[in-house]
């Protein structure tokens, strides 16, 4: 049933629909909703017998979760930024103890300069971390993915990430159909462990590995995240049989068919591509969208296909490599690598700045126009006039940065 | 039961051969856990190691075997599970250096909301996983008084990576990052990181400190914190014979010297307050202590540092007075 919710408090009640018994957190901008509503939730007796847990940091709260889950209890927890970067120690160890925790990250900018509002350089920064990473493009879809998480995580034991827009998701009201309790518990039998902390069946977990099998280890650990793009797959047909409703998978494609030039993108971004290629598409030029939801694993077999006739392709992405172009981009080139098809790298929308309708649309007419540079990387959305007061000076030269900015 | 005074070696300790049966600790019981099982690859004369049994086999007893270990990085994990081997007879999970508490915590509310609350959690991490890069953990787990008892061995350094300073390093101590070179005297003096003290200072149900010199007050003092619930801190000395620059038979000695002379108080305190210590029957100099370890030799050469020396003797000193610590005095 479609309801008025923020983001933040439908991602909450979802969660606590999905039974977690542990919730460990510390508030960051713009996670501070999710967290808040589960305060509550917990305390109301509306998550089971769940504990919430206040910890003194975001170290503390995945190396709780971490304790959580390996004592055979489902844990959650939510974060973004800074905080995300505070956990990253325990990130690997997570995922290589194989642990299922499911976490949600609002989306935003890494400083310096301290910067609260959305890109995706967080998530992007704990790219070989070993989770599962998902990007919601909506709010429902954010609702959906964490159900769809715990399933994911549960049945491979491997942690989930949940991406969502800080503000531009997590803050926004919206209709929302938050998933019922029977629709969770169709989808989300109880956690079984894979190994777990009990007297009566004492193991270690967490031994030291040396040379002779560390690389094993590792490897198992890859093959397992890339027959996860399967389980992935399949949670969301299952979800889809269960709720009626299309959300995650791999990837998602709009109007790709016959699409000469692609748009290439992830998270909120894609429902105004997908309002800018209808447009485009009434004006008869040959333009589609292929949205990642999927992060990591890679899902290089669909892309690859997706993409096979398409001329051109805009990565556009809200995270810079500094010193190379963009996460996604490099991503795509490689996936692409050996075809004929145009790559133009793309970042906008970092730290906040919104990627309009109008951003987009200069992009892919450029795009189709042969007229967006393919040579590096385009800053799409720079404010010239800005940077040539403050920096371009001390830039130019070697770094052979085209602007195509607001400024012009 | 009556207190015994057994002087015959110079301090409160009893020997079990000496005792009632009833009295002995679980170490002499043949039915003991030995929850940390023979075979690892600890240094001869490890004093973690024995303090590691003899805590865990004591809190085994108290929980009737109903309990789970957390343990930080460094020695007592390498030396105990180098893949596929593991020394460990009890569930035990290791996480990362820095961690050991919030995952202990995140155990006891998963136990908990599992309803499983009857299992007991034990976390334990050296002095650097402890006083160090976990104290913010720590003191996480103690505000939110959350239902484990973490037990501290203080080796005073960073042993596993090779002898390095910590916040445990007592003054003038030489280590890996403290030679006494150029004009340095070992480590720089200063007032040290009590982390019991700080513990305290966070009203805990029960802090104690305690070395491997007296496994009968040990053994106790595991046994009373297990028969608490909320945050329990347990700081054990344990003397490293690789780090500290002495002889693998004198690990005992050396600890029971460190209380002796009032370098290291033995006390136990109840939400916050000093409820007992244990007494010193006859205060033994500084110098008897250093003398048996290299790492303060060059306090000790010629020329020496005598003034260093008697700068260590003053902090036993108010150490003793503090703490109330010789026969006969109160605190």
């Amino acid at each position: 049933m479609l309801r008025q919710v923020e983001g933040s408090r439908a991602v909450a009640e979802t969660v606590a629909r999905c039974r977690p018994d542990v919730v460990a957190a510390y508030p960051i901008s713009p996670q501070t909703h999710i967290v808040e509503a589960l305060s509550d939730l917990v305390a109301e007796g509306r998550a089971g017998r769940c504990e919430f847990l206040m910890v003194e940091s975001e170290f503390g709260a995945m190396s709780a979760c971490i304790g959580a889950s390996a004592a055979g209890g489902r844990a959650y927890t939510a974060t973004a930024s800074q905080g995300l970067l505070f956990m990253a120690e325990a990130l690997p160890n997570a995922s290589g103890l194989r642990l299922p925790v499911v976490m949600t990250v609002a989306n935003r900018a890494l400083g310096a300069p301290i910067n609260i509002w959305n890109d995706h350089s967080d998530a992007m920064s704990q790219r070989d971390a070993g989770w599962i990473q998902l990007f919601a493009s909506s709010n429902q879809e954010a609702v959906d993915l964490h159900v769809q998480a715990f399933v994911v995580a549960e049945s491979l034991h491997v942690p989930v990430m949940v991406n969502m827009d800080g503000f531009v998701l997590t803050h926004a009201m919206e209709g929302i159909d938050v998933p019922d309790q029977d629709e969770v518990d169709a989808l989300l039998p109880p956690f079984r462990p894979l190994h777990v902390l009990d007297p009566d069946h004492p193991v270690t977990i967490g031994a030291m590995v040396g040379p002779e099998a560390f690389t094993e280890v590792k490897y198992l650990e890859a093959r397992r995240q890339l027959r996860s793009l399967d389980a992935i797959q399949e949670v969301a047909d299952r979800f889809h049989r269960v709720t009626g409703r299309r959300s995650g998978g791999l990837t998602s494609s709009y109007r790709l068919e016959d699409a000469d030039v692609v748009l290439i993108g992830l998270g909120s971004l894609l429902g105004t591509a997908a309002d800018v290629v209808d447009e485009l598409r009434d004006e008869g030029l040959a333009v589609g969208l292929l949205g990642v939801t999927c992060f990591r694993p890679w899902p290089l077999d669909e892309i690859r296909d997706s993409l096979a006739d398409a001329s051109r392709v805009v990565v556009l992405n809200r995270a810079l490599s500094v010193g190379f172009g963009t996460v996604l981009g490099a991503d795509v080139r490689l996936t692409l690598a050996g075809s004929q098809v145009v790559v133009h790298d793309v970042v906008a929308g970092l730290g906040g700045r919104p990627v309009t309708r109008d951003l987009v649309r200069r992009l892919l007419v450029e795009a189709v126009r042969g007229e967006l540079s393919d040579h590096q990387l385009t800053f799409a959305d720079l404010d010239v006039d800005l940077a040539e007061r403050e920096l371009l000076g001390e830039l130019v030269g070697p770094m052979d940065v085209e602007p195509e900015g607001v400024g012009r | 039961m009556t207190e015994l005074k057994l002087y015959q070696v110079g301090t409160f300790a009893a020997g079990n051969r000496l005792l009632d049966a009833s009295e002995r600790t679980e170490q002499s019981d043949a039915g003991r856990t030995n929850s940390i099982t023979s075979g690892h690859r600890a240094c001869r004369g490890c004093g973690e190691a024995l303090a590691a049994r003899v805590v865990l086999d004591a809190a085994m007893r108290a929980s009737d075997g109903r309990m789970v270990t957390v343990n930080a990085t460094g020695c007592l994990e390498v030396f105990s599970t180098p893949y596929p081997e593991s020394a460990w007879r009890v569930p035990w999970l290791h996480s990362l250096f820095g961690n050991a508490a919030a995952v202990a915590s995140g155990v006891a509310a998963s136990l908990r909301a599992q309803g499983r609350g009857d299992v007991r959690v034990v976390a334990q991490a050296g002095d650097g996983g402890t006083v160090d890069i976990g104290i913010g953990c720590l003191s996480g787990m103690f505000e939110r008084n959350d239902d484990v008892l973490f037990v501290c061995y203080d080796n005073q350094g960073y042993m596993n990576t090779g002898v390095q300073r910590s916040g445990a390093t007592p003054p003038a101590a030489s280590t890996a990052t403290t030679r006494p070179v150029g004009s340095r005297v070992g480590n720089a003096f200063g007032t040290g990181k009590s982390l019991p003290v700080i513990a305290m200072a966070h009203q805990i149900p029960y802090v104690a400190t305690a070395t491997v010199a007296d496994l009968h007050d040990l053994e106790r003092k595991v046994a009373t914190a297990m028969s608490m619930h909320g945050s329990r801190y347990l700081h054990v000395l344990v003397p490293c014979p690789l780090g500290w620059g002495t002889s693998s038979s004198d690990t005992v000695r050396v600890a029971r010297l460190a209380a002796e002379s009032g370098l290291f108080p033995v006390f136990e305190a109840v939400d916050g307050e000093i409820d007992g210590v244990r007494r010193i029957r006859r205060q033994v100099p500084v110098e008897e202590y250093l003398r048996l370890q290299a790492r303060f030799a060059h306090l000790f050469g010629d020329p020496g540092h005598p003034d260093v020396v008697e700068r260590l003797q003053r902090q036993a000193d108010r150490s003793i007075a503090h703490f109330g610590l010789l026969e006969g005095e109160q605190r």
